[in-house]
C-alpha cells in the first residue's frame, strides 16, 4: 500500500516538549516537509532563536546554530554570506524577532540578505511563562498585563509583515496561519515559496506564522484555535505584504 | 618585501587579512574607524566580505554566524561598543567558536572621550562577558608587534576554538610607523570539524553549534574552558622583559605606556640607575613567571605606569610580588596622555623615596 504521510525524515523520530496542541510543533513539521520536497536536508543551515522553539535544537536532524536573543537574523547574516550555496533560514518568536531583535530583522531585510525569516507569531512570550509581546492584542491578558494590554501605556500590537513590506529590499513577505488544515497548506507553499526564492539567488523572503501559546493564553489547544479566529487573525491579516518576481 | 608606512588600524586590518581573515563586521566608532573602512575595501579583493552593522550587537552576532560556516571572521570596536558586543563574545566562547575581537581603546567610563586611554584592562582579562570565560588577550606596544600578533592571532582562535581579543588603545591606533607586512597566509583546505553546512553534499551526521548545554554538559565546558586557560599560562605566555637582570626598580608597563616608560627607562640607566621593565604581551595569560624569577633581595620597588586611573593591572602585579616590595602606581587617565617629563619625574620619586 502506498504511505501517504510519513515523518520527515530530518526530523528526529521523538515525541515534541512542545506543549500538547502547541502550533510550534506543527510549524517545524511543514518546513521539514519543504525542506525535503526541495531535497536541502543535507544542504541547509537552522538559524535558531531563544524562545520556545530553542527546542528545535533537539527535533531537527539538520545543521543548526543558536544564537542570542534577537539575533538570529545577524547570525544568518554571516552564515548566509560565507556559505552561499546553503539554504539559510531562521525560526523566532514575535519576543525574539518584534522586541529585542528588532533592529536586527529590519537591518538584515533592509540589505536584503538572501535567505528566509520564518516568524512564529503568538502575541506572547511562551518560553519565560507568559509576558506582554509587542503582537501582544489590546485588551488581551498576560503576565505583565493582568488587567489586558492597555494602549495607553503599552502601544498598540505590532505588525511585521506590514513593517518590513514597506522597505525595498524584501522579495516575499506573507503571512499566513496554521488554526486550520487549509490554512496549513497555505502557510506550506508560502514557505516553500520563500525557499525556492532563496535558492534562485533572489533575497529576502519572510513569511509569518500566525500560531497559539494554549498554556500561557490559559485555554484548551481547542479553544486557543477558535480564539485565533476571532481575535488574533482580524488584527493581523493574512495575505500576501510583498511578491517581488525574481 | 620592504617595509612600508602604515597606520595603526590599518596595519590590523592588513595584517588581519594576511591571516586569512575573509569576514568583517562592525558599526562606526572612533577611534577605530580605519579599521573596518580599510576592511570594505579590501576583503572585497581576497573573495572575502565586509558589512557595516546597524550596531555593534548586530556585528559580533554576524561575526559569530561566520565562524559556523569555517570562515575566519573578526570584529573591531572602541571601549564602549566592546561593552556591547560582550555578550556575543560570551556566546563565541560558549558554542566554542573562532574569532578574532580588536579594541582600540578610549576613555571610560560611558561615552568618556574619543581621546585614547587604558581603561578595559580589567574588561579584557577578568571578565569579557558574562558566565566565567577567558580570551587570550594581546597587546602589543608597536605596530610591527601589532601585525605580527594580529597574523597569528586565528590560529590561536581555531586552536582554541575560542575568540581572542587585541587590546590596544586610540594612540597605537592613530600612529603611522614602518611595519614589514608578512605573506598572505595559505588557508586550510580541509573543513573545520565544526563547520557547519555542507557544501561537497558528503553524507555525515547533522551537526550543531550553540551555547546552550544541558548542567553536566555545561559543567564539563566550564571545565575544560578552565583547563584551557590554564595551558595557556603554561605555553602561551608572551613578555618582554627589558634590563631585569640587576634591576632594583621594575617598571611593569604595556601597550603604549611600556613605550613611554621604555624611554624614560633608557634615559635612567644611562644615569647608572638600576631599572628596568617587565612588559606583558599576552595580558591573559599574565606574565607570572617574570616576577617569580626575580632576586627579591635586590628589587626595591615595583612601578606600575598605566594610561588610566586608578591602575587595573595593579592587582595581578600584586598577586605575585606580595608583600615583598612595594608597588607605586602612576598614571594619566580620561584621554590625557601619558608624557616622557610626566612618566620620568613619576619614577624619580620612587628613587628618591618621595613617593
Ligand atoms: C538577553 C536575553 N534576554 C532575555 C532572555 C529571556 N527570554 C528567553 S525566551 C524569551 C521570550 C521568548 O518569546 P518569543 O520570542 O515570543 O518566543 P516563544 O517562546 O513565544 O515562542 C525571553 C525574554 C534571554 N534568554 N536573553
Ligand atoms: S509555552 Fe506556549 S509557545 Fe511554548 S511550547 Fe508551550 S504552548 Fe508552545
Ligand atoms: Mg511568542
Amino acid at each position: 500500500m502506498e504511505q501517504l504521510y510519513k515523518r520527515p525524515k530530518c526530523i528526529q523520530p521523538m515525541q515534541s516538549g512542545y506543549c500538547p496542541g502547541c502550533l510550534h510543533s506543527l510549524a517545524t513539521r511543514i518546513t521539514a516537509e519543504v525542506v525535503e520536497e526541495l531535497e536541502q536536508q543535507n544542504n541547509c543551515i537552522l538559524v535558531l532563536p531563544v524562545g520556545c522553539s530553542t527546542m528545535g535544537l533537539l527535533y531537527w536532524k539538520i545543521d543548526m546554530v543558536g544564537s542570542a536573543h534577537g539575533r538570529a537574523p545577524a547570525v544568518a547574516t554571516g552564515v548566509k554570506r560565507c556559505s552561499k550555496n546553503s539554504l539559510v533560514f531562521t525560526y523566532q518568536g514575535d519576543g525574539d524577532l518584534a522586541a529585542i531583535g528588532l533592529a536586527e530583522i529590519l537591518s538584515a531585510a533592509n540589505r536584503g540578505e538572501n535567505y528566509t525569516v520564518l516568524f512564529a507569531n503568538n502575541s506572547i512570550y511562551g518560553m519565560t511563562g507568559g509576558q506582554m509581546a509587542p503582537t501582544t492584542l489590546e485588551g488581551q491578558k498576560s503576565t505583565t498585563t493582568q488587567k489586558g494590554r492597555d494602549p495607553l501605556t503599552t502601544g498598540y500590537p505590532m505588525r511585521m509583515c506590514e513593517l518590513i513590506a514597506t522597505l525595498d529590499a524584501p522579495k516575499y513577505v506573507a503571512r499566513f496561519s496554521l488554526h486550520d488544515p487549509a490554512n496549513v497548506r497555505k502557510a506550506k507553499a508560502g514557505i516553500k515559496k520563500a525557499f525556492e526564492t532563496q535558492l534562485a539567488g533572489g533575497g529576502f523572503t519572510f513569511v509569518e506564522l500566525m500560531i497559539n501559546c494554549p498554556t500561557n493564553w490559559g485555554l484548551t489547544p481547542l479553544d486557543s484555535l477558535t480564539y485565533m479566529v476571532e481575535n488574533t487573525i482580524p488584527v493581523f491579516p493574512l495575505g500576501v505584504y510583498k511578491d517581488v518576481e525574481v | 618585501m620592504g617595509k612600508i608606512l602604515m597606520k595603526g588600524c590599518e596595519a590590523i586590518a592588513e595584517a588581519a587579512v594576511l591571516g586569512g581573515c575573509r569576514f568583517y563586521a562592525g558599526y562606526p566608532i572612533t577611534p577605530q574607524n580605519e579599521l573596518p573602512e580599510y576592511m570594505s575595501v579590501r576583503l572585497p579583493e581576497v573573495g572575502g566580505d565586509f558589512v557595516q552593522g546597524e550596531s555593534e550587537v548586530a556585528s559580533i552576532n554576524m561575526v559569530y554566524g561566520a565562524a559556523t560556516v569555517g570562515t575566519r571572521a573578526m570584529t573591531s570596536s572602541s571601549s564602549p561598543g566592546i561593552a556591547l558586543k560582550s555578550e556575543g563574545i560570551s556566546y563565541l566562547s560558549g558554542a566554542n567558536l573562532p574569532a578574532l575581537i580588536v579594541n582600540v581603546s578610549r576613555g571610560g567610563p560611558g561615552l568618556g572621550t574619543i581621546q585614547p586611554a587604558q581603561s578595559d584592562y580589567l574588561q579584557a582579562t577578568k571578565a569579557m562577558g558574562h558566565g566565567g570565560f577567558r580570551m587570550i588577550v594581546f597587546a602589543p606596544y608597536s605596530l610591527q608587534e601589532a601585525v605580527d600578533l594580529t597574523y597569528n592571532a586565528f590560529d590561536y582562535a581555531e586552536r582554541d576554538r575560542n575568540p581572542v581579543l587585541i587590546l590596544i588603545d586610540g594612540a597605537l591606533g592613530s600612529i603611522k610607523e614602518l611595519v614589514e607586512l608578512p605573506p598572505m597566509k595559505e588557508l586550510p583546505t580541509e573543513q573545520a570539524k565544526w563547520q557547519l553546512g555542507n557544501p561537497t553534499g558528503e553524507k555525515r551526521v547533522a551537526r550543531m553549534l550553540t551555547s546552550i548545554y544541558p548542567e553536566a554538559g555545561l559543567e564539563t565546558l566550564n571545565r575544560t574552558k578552565g583547563e584551557m586557560a590554564v595551558a595557556w599560562g603554561e605555553n602561551d605566555v608572551m613578555v618582554e622583559e627589558f634590563l631585569l637582570d640587576d634591576a632594583e626598580y621594575v617598571v611593569v608597563a604595556y601597550g603604549i605606556a611600556a613605550r613611554v616608560a621604555k624611554e624614560a627607562i633608557t634615559g635612567l640607566r644611562e644615569k647608572g640607575v638600576k631599572i628596568g621593565m617587565i612588559r606583558p604581551i599576552t595580558l591573559f595569560p599574565f606574565p607570572k613567571g617574570s616576577f617569580r624569577k626575580l632576586d627579591y633581595g635586590k628589587v626595591k620597588a615595583f612601578i606600575d605606569i598605566e594610561m588610566t586611573v586608578p591602575a587595573q593591572m595593579r592587582d595581578d602585579i600584586a598577586l605575585e610580588v606580595l608583600d615583598r616590595a612595594p608597588i607605586y602606581e602612576y598614571g594619566r587617565s580620561g584621554g590625557v596622555l601619558l608624557d616622557d617629563d610626566g612618566v620620568l619625574e613619576a619614577i624619580e620619586k620612587v628613587l628618591e623615596g618621595e613617593a
